[in-house]
């Protein structure tokens, strides 16, 4: 590009990427090191470290807390991800449609997901609540004695699944949105003119179209499950009976609670590893199914 | 014939999509009646979903438990500065990898992307110890520092610089722009929708922040609001009333940006290549 003088090229490159940089060391760069050294010793915050090798990154699978929390952050990917995934994509072809109010169906879907997590969370707390929940009073009028919802053993996950989705699907939707935006009015007008009906239309045209955004929310959905805390914290602190426990919440109370640093470092490069591993294979797995060709 | 069909399809979706809008925003208009209820009304069955009457003790009563108008201040104030401090670095990076050409441009540009794929939590930990050694837990600074710099942000900007004709900045500089009048006065102006979609998404996310103001503020005086809401539920969890005042306050600022900055949205997701 232009600017012939090479000092003021060089200069100007160190001027503007100067901050940028240094956040990236600072913050980026450097804690990633500290933490791949701590994951390797006994460190409890008080005392200094002592090296134990690879110690940590074997209890994290042993222990049974945290086999618990990493069996409970796949439920989640499992019933969230699937959920999140189709909801948010028949909202989005119904959004995308040209009728009155667009704009007011566009603006209503994203207001969970401008809401604070713990602002969510607190509401669904008061409407998934066992006796004087909003949800069990509307279950009970036709004839269903509602759960205690995140008390229950059983439910306090799908419930929280069910209120992430809710938060989560406007987000997902407006992504979709974005990319059925993109294609070319001409090809529904061809389709039409052949005699394909709205729902081929968009089985056919719309949805191999838009495998590029569908592969872009998988791997988000999926980056942000396994990163699963707020809701869990403030909902149901993990319980009932570690029913809702999560690797990030594990994370938090041993590097936080317990003092257990190196152990908590460790943790967080299994969860590393888990989402390393899970996006490298949606990768590799894309070339099946993205379609690229516009 | 064709018509009544488009008539019936256009019925169907809106019907659709009021439920779908209903149970997306019904949990807001309970909470927005839950505020100005009292005690006994708030968790009556079945629930009233107007307030027999409005009060508004509720929204004075949340300083018996927290400094609301404290926390908020707190949380403006560090979401402001945040923001505008993300965004502007994030810009005068970007501006630097879609603009500038120079040796090592593409393996810092690659070293940024890789920074997007750690998770916040595996450097929270030493980010904690760090700031320890600077005296940063317990402060603004603390707060604020971590969420200056954001990778994501950086490519979200330069995607959309790459668009600029590079014609335009040549014709610039051949008449004896600096790097820093290109960037103030093209760069920036043309990338006003890129910009807008960053500030939403960096105000949101140091808004609703929970975690590491969760780790590093102990005081009272520097708390932001999800704390402070976040307290009220561990142990006041039955006066809903109240709560449901303190979620609304929360609510609000948040919901103004998002007004303001809406229209640019679905261009800058668009713009930022998400779509793929």
């Amino acid at each position: 590009m232009a600017g012939e003088n090479k000092f003021k090229k060089w200069l100007a490159v160190l001027i503007f990427l100067l901050p940028g940089l240094a956040g990236l060391v600072l913050f980026n760069l450097y804690p990633i090191l500290v933490s791949a050294y701590l994951s390797l010793t006994d460190w409890d915050l008080l005392t200094k470290p002592h090296f134990i090798g690879f110690a940590n990154y074997a209890d994290v699978f042993h222990e049974e807390k945290s086999r618990i929390a990493i069996g409970n952050t796949f439920k989640f990917i499992i019933g969230y991800v699937p959920l999140v995934l189709v909801s948010s994509l028949a909202l989005a072809i119904l959004l995308n449609r040209k009728i009155r109010f667009q704009a007011f169906y566009r603006a209503a879907v994203f207001v969970p997901v401008i809401t604070s997590w713990v602002a969510v969370s607190i509401i669904w707390r008061w409407i998934l609540n066992g006796q004087s929940g909003l949800l069990n009073y509307l279950l009970s009028q036709i004839g269903i004695q509602g759960p205690i919802w995140l008390s229950d053993f059983f439910w306090a996950m799908p419930s929280i699944i069910m209120v992430s989705v809710w938060k989560d699907v406007g987000f997902f939707a407006i992504i979709f949105l974005a990319g059925l935006q993109e294609i070319a009015g001409e090809y529904y007008e061809a389709a039409q003119i052949d005699g394909a009906t709205p729902l081929q239309q968009q089985l056919k045209i719309s949805l191999p179209m838009i495998t590029p955004s569908i592969f872009f929310v998988v791997v988000i959905a999926m980056i942000n499950s396994f990163q699963l805390f707020d809701q869990v914290l403030v909902m149901t602190n993990g319980g009932p009976a570690g029913a809702t426990s999560s690797i990030v919440e594990q994370i938090f109370k041993n590097a936080f609670k317990s003092g257990r640093m190196g152990f908590a470092a460790a943790q967080s490069w299994v969860l590393f590893g888990f989402i390393f591993v899970v996006t490298l294979l949606q990768y590799q797995l894309q070339k099946r199914w993205v379609n690229y060709d516009r | 014939m064709i018509d009544k069909n488009a008539l019936l399809r256009d019925m169907i979706t809106h019907l659709i999509l009021l439920v779908a809008v209903v149970i997306l925003t019904v949990p807001f208009i309970w909470m927005l009646s839950g505020a100005f209820k009292d005690t006994l009304e708030v968790v009556k069955l079945p629930p009233r979903f107007l307030p027999s009457k409005y009060n508004f003790d509720n929204f004075k009563e949340i300083g018996k438990y927290f400094p609301m108008g404290r926390f908020l201040l707190n949380s403006i104030f560090v979401s402001v500065v945040t923001s505008f401090l993300q965004v502007l670095i994030c810009a005068m990076s970007a501006f630097v990898f879609a603009k500038i050409r120079f040796r090592g441009s593409g393996f810092l540009f690659m070293l940024f992307m890789i920074t997007m794929m750690i998770p916040f939590q595996v450097t929270m930990t030493p980010l904690y110890v760090l700031f320890q050694k600077f005296n940063l837990i317990d402060t603004y600074l603390g707060l604020i520092l971590p969420g200056i710099f954001s990778a994501y942000g950086t490519f979200l900007l330069r995607q959309h610089m790459l668009t600029i004709p590079n014609v335009l900045l040549e014709a610039a500089f051949i008449d004896g722009a600096s790097y820093i009048r290109v960037f103030a006065k093209l760069i920036l102006p043309l990338s006003k929708p890129a910009l807008a979609t960053l500030v939403i998404f960096a105000f949101m996310g140091c808004w609703n922040n929970f975690l590491w103001p969760l780790i590093i503020i102990n005081s009272n005086e520097l708390m932001t609001l999800p704390l402070g809401l976040s307290m009220l539920t561990g142990r006041w969890a039955t006066v809903w009333n109240v709560l449901m005042a303190g979620n609304v306050i929360s609510f609000i600022p948040i919901f103004v940006v998002y007004l303001f900055a809406q229209k640019y949205f679905i261009r800058g997701i668009t713009m930022s290549g998400v779509k793929g």
